[in-house]
């Protein structure tokens, strides 16, 4: 590492903490221009720093990459070793760009957000200490230090989620956030246990140049097991089926939050993981092929639910959920970078459609059901355009950002040889269409047709999430909520609740700005050969996952592999093809969209009668909730109550306890009789010591 | 010669008796000679050992006993007196503020 200049990288991480450290000891005291200042000065200078360090690693030689940092030694047992130190390559550049500065500008966003809210300098001291923790976690250099920023976003975004804690609602959407999460965490530690058994190290460099020198695993071995092990770690923090329950609740949080931690950076860490664990998976296929089926399954299950869904940011976050499974679709048939290159654009165009929909909230007082909005262009323009562009990305039309990085995600599911499916490009190219519609679907819900008033008799808490079993009642209340709040539409004016709705100052709206122009122009970085660019973003990235998403160049990489019968041509002309098939798709979206909520807003709700059954197993979100509940929690909640507190806490360990406690009690009743007090008594039995020690000791004389 | 067994035995017999009379009696002046009285059983036994061995530490140590008892005597005695100007008794069993 020694002809490789120091770049300091752990100042990176520790700005944030220092902004956070001083924000939350001193804050209290402090005025808010004062406490935002800090918090804006903090992750700013990080962002400014990683610039610097990008344009710094533009010089490394090839040879000098990774990066590898070593501060300190950290951990020293018994052989295994563990340094803190940071690793820099292109793949965690790309993340420290991402984390840095869509979390500065959410920062910023955040500063105009929260200036009414209580708790101003609490919450500023979470969000950087989101920044430590999150850039700690992409800039390790082992899998330990990982987990470190792993365990402590967790933490942040429990922190944050139940930012209004005297919120009932939000308080459960914290603990569930946070225990789900435990259940992946603690499979990614048993990952690490079974690496650590047989590399004895847990550093990236040694742990990847080890397994890449053992064979592809045909079957199921130890390298299988530990990427499922990681796998299952990776679904907890990406909110990927089994887990993703926690992240739809974590919409409890400030908008700002679910911009950043729920949408832009947290959640992808999981993906993150993955495409940096790309040597583990591509020497286990199998655990390679069950990430795909999570991811396609996941983007497509929860498409489904954010159809139907009233809440705006509830939307959002199942179509977060959606899109995450894209990129662990994309992981799962090797194209990684891919996968990352979709998860760089998701970070421009879902923190972008959070922080407009935040705008939206604020700009209505508070109010987050799509139900009880419409008519908002011209009433707040700048959010109107912003969200926009925001709505055409995630949909798929070019050339906006994700057209390109769904496209290579698509293309790759359908043309991988190896790890590739046509039905893995099926249902992708069919979540298109979903993903399509329920934007549209919000973005004519929230901005276009007549303002449509709240139904006070009918208002349910918005995001009503964390229900116990027999929420049922509620969405159904719901469900007729909507009529009532169609025909309301017509019959009253602007007037009363929200009537006042303004645009939101320009601390709001200039990052909005920013993040607009980003997720418009940000899939340029990757246009694919196909279309005439050079796919710059893949290139970049090779070198980390020594694998090309251009099918020419993989053809040589692995020429023993049977041959692909198209000619590069071929393969150009299916790949149009395929683009043009996601963007007809996106237009499907939209032009129902456009049908079923602008030119005739009755449709929907005669659609909902007549499939009146699957309407509200989408609405209550497969009742998976509510499985969760019968099947795990109920009975670890009765078996704790029932067998850990009344049996083991109560019969045994209090019971052993008190027992100790009463034994000693009744021994000493009967010897506490001994101190009398009284000075003759002890006299006596001084004596009586001292005469039997002498009558032993003639006694001893006469027997030897 | 007398043997060395009757100083003995006489020590034996005057320690008996003090330290009966220490755990009998209620008086502290009874109770402050018969303390006087097991010390010079035992200077008794000292000096008995001394002359039949031949050695002076034994002679020694009595000289040491008989000056602590002296400033033991001392010290009592006050003591003595200023519970009796307090308590106007010498009865140890009426004594006993500090007992529970």
């Amino acid at each position: 590492m020694n002809p490789s200049p120091n770049f300091n990288l752990w100042l990176i991480p520790i700005l944030p903490l220092i902004g956070s450290a001083i924000n939350g000891i001193f804050g209290r005291r402090f005025s808010r221009t004062l406490v935002s200042t800090i918090a804006l000065v903090f992750p700013g200078a990080a962002f400014a720093y990683a610039i610097w360090v990008v344009m710094q690693f533009a010089g490394l030689a090839q040879s000098q990459i990774p990066h590898i940092e070593r501060l300190f030694p950290w951990i020293e047992a018994n052989g295994f070793r563990a340094d803190y130190g940071f690793y820099l390559d292109q793949l965690s550049l790309t993340m420290l760009l991402i984390v840095t500065g869509v979390g500065f500008l959410i920062h910023i966003y955040s500063v105009g957000y929260m200036a009414e809210e209580g708790g101003y300098y609490r919450f500023f001291s979470y969000l950087n200490l989101f920044m430590f923790f999150m850039l700690t976690l992409v800039l390790a250099h082992n899998y330990l230090l990982m987990f470190v920023g792993w365990e402590g976003v967790g933490l942040a975004s429990y922190l944050l989620i139940g930012f209004f804690f005297l919120k009932q609602s939000a308080a459960q959407a914290g603990k569930k956030a946070f225990i789900t999460n435990r259940v992946g965490d603690f499979a990614f530690l048993l990952g690490m246990f079974t690496l650590i058994q047989h590399f004895h190290t847990l550093d990236y460099d040694k742990v990847f140049a080890a397994i890449s020198r053992m064979p592809i695993e045909t079957g199921v071995g130890f390298l299988t097991g530990s990427a499922l092990l990681m796998m299952v770690g990776a679904t907890g923090k990406s909110a990927q089926i089994p887990l993703y329950v926690w992240l739809p609740d974590a919409m409890e949080g400030p908008t700002p939050v679910s911009a950043l931690i729920h949408a832009a950076t947290m959640v992808t860490a999981g993906i993150y993981m993955i495409a940096r664990s790309n040597v583990l998976f591509l020497h286990a296929p199998f655990a390679l092929r069950v990430v795909a089926i999570i991811g396609a399954l996941t983007a497509l299950f929860a498409a489904t639910i954010g159809l139907v869904q009233n809440d705006i940011k509830r939307v959002l976050a199942y179509s977060t959920v959606s899109q995450l499974g894209y990129m662990f679709m994309a992981c799962g048939v090797a194209a990684f970078s891919a996968g990352i290159f979709h998860l760089m654009t998701h970070a421009f165009f879902k923190a972008l459609l959070f922080l407009a929909a935040g705008s939206v909230i604020h700009g209505l007082g508070g109010e987050q059901d799509m139900r009880h909005m419409g008519g908002l262009r011209k009433l707040i323009p700048w959010t109107f355009w912003t969200m926009t562009i925001a709505t055409f990305a995630i949909a798929g039309f070019p050339p906006l950002s994700a057209f390109f990085s769904k496209d290579e995600i698509l293309w790759k599911a359908f043309s991988d040889q190896t790890h590739g499916s046509w039905v893995f490009w099926l249902i992708g190219w069919i979540t298109a269409g979903l993903t399509s519609f329920y934007m549209f679907r919000l973005w004519f819900m929230t901005f276009f047709g007549e303002r449509r008033q709240p139904v006070h008799n009918e208002r349910e808490e918005p995001t009503g999430g964390v229900h116990p079993p027999g929420s049922g009642r509620a969405d159904a209340g719901r469900q007729s909520g909507v009529q009532h709040a169609h025909s309301a539409a017509a019959a009253h004016g602007d007037d009363g609740h929200g009537g006042h709705v303004h645009e939101s100052p320009w601390i709001m709206l200039g990052p909005l700005v920013v993040l607009a122009i980003g997720a418009a122009t940000a899939g340029w970085l990757g246009i694919p050969e196909a279309l005439g660019g050079h796919n710059k973003f893949d290139q970049f990235l090779t070198p980390v996952f020594h694998t090309s998403s251009e099918p020419a160049r993989s053809a040589e990489n692995f020429a023993s592999e049977p041959q692909k019968s198209e000619s590069p041509e071929e393969n150009k002309l299916l790949e149009l093809e395929l683009a043009g098939a996601s963007v007809a798709m996106a237009f499907v979206g939209f032009g129902l969209a456009y049908l079923f909520y602008f030119r005739r807003p009755e449709l929907p709700d005669r659609i909902a009668a007549r499939f009146n059954g699957v309407y509200r197993m989408l609405l209550n979100k497969y009742w998976v909730d509510e499985a969760y509940y019968a099947t795990i929690i109920n009975p670890i909640v009765n078996g704790s109550r029932n067998v850990l507190w009344r049996t083991v806490d109560v019969g045994i360990i209090d019971a052993l306890v008190n027992g100790a406690g009463a034994a000693s009690k009744g021994l000493s009743s009967v010897t506490r009789r001994m101190q009398s007090g009284s000075i003759r008594s002890y006299a006596g039995w001084v004596a009586l010591g001292a005469a039997s020690v002498v009558a032993f000791m003639i006694w001893m004389e006469l027997h030897p | 010669m007398i043997p060395l067994s009757w100083y003995l035995i006489l020590g034996a017999i005057l320690f008996a008796i003090g330290v009966a009379s220490f755990l009998i009696k209620r008086n502290i002046i009874t109770i402050f000679m018969s303390i006087e009285l097991m010390l010079n059983a035992v200077n008794l036994t000292f000096v008995a050992f001394a002359a039949h061995w031949h050695q002076v530490s034994g002679q020694v140590f009595v000289f040491f006993v008989m000056v602590v008892a002296a400033a033991e005597a001392a010290v009592g005695l006050a003591i003595i007196i200023a519970i009796f100007r307090t308590r106007e008794t010498l009865n140890v069993d009426q004594v006993n503020l500090l007992k529970l």
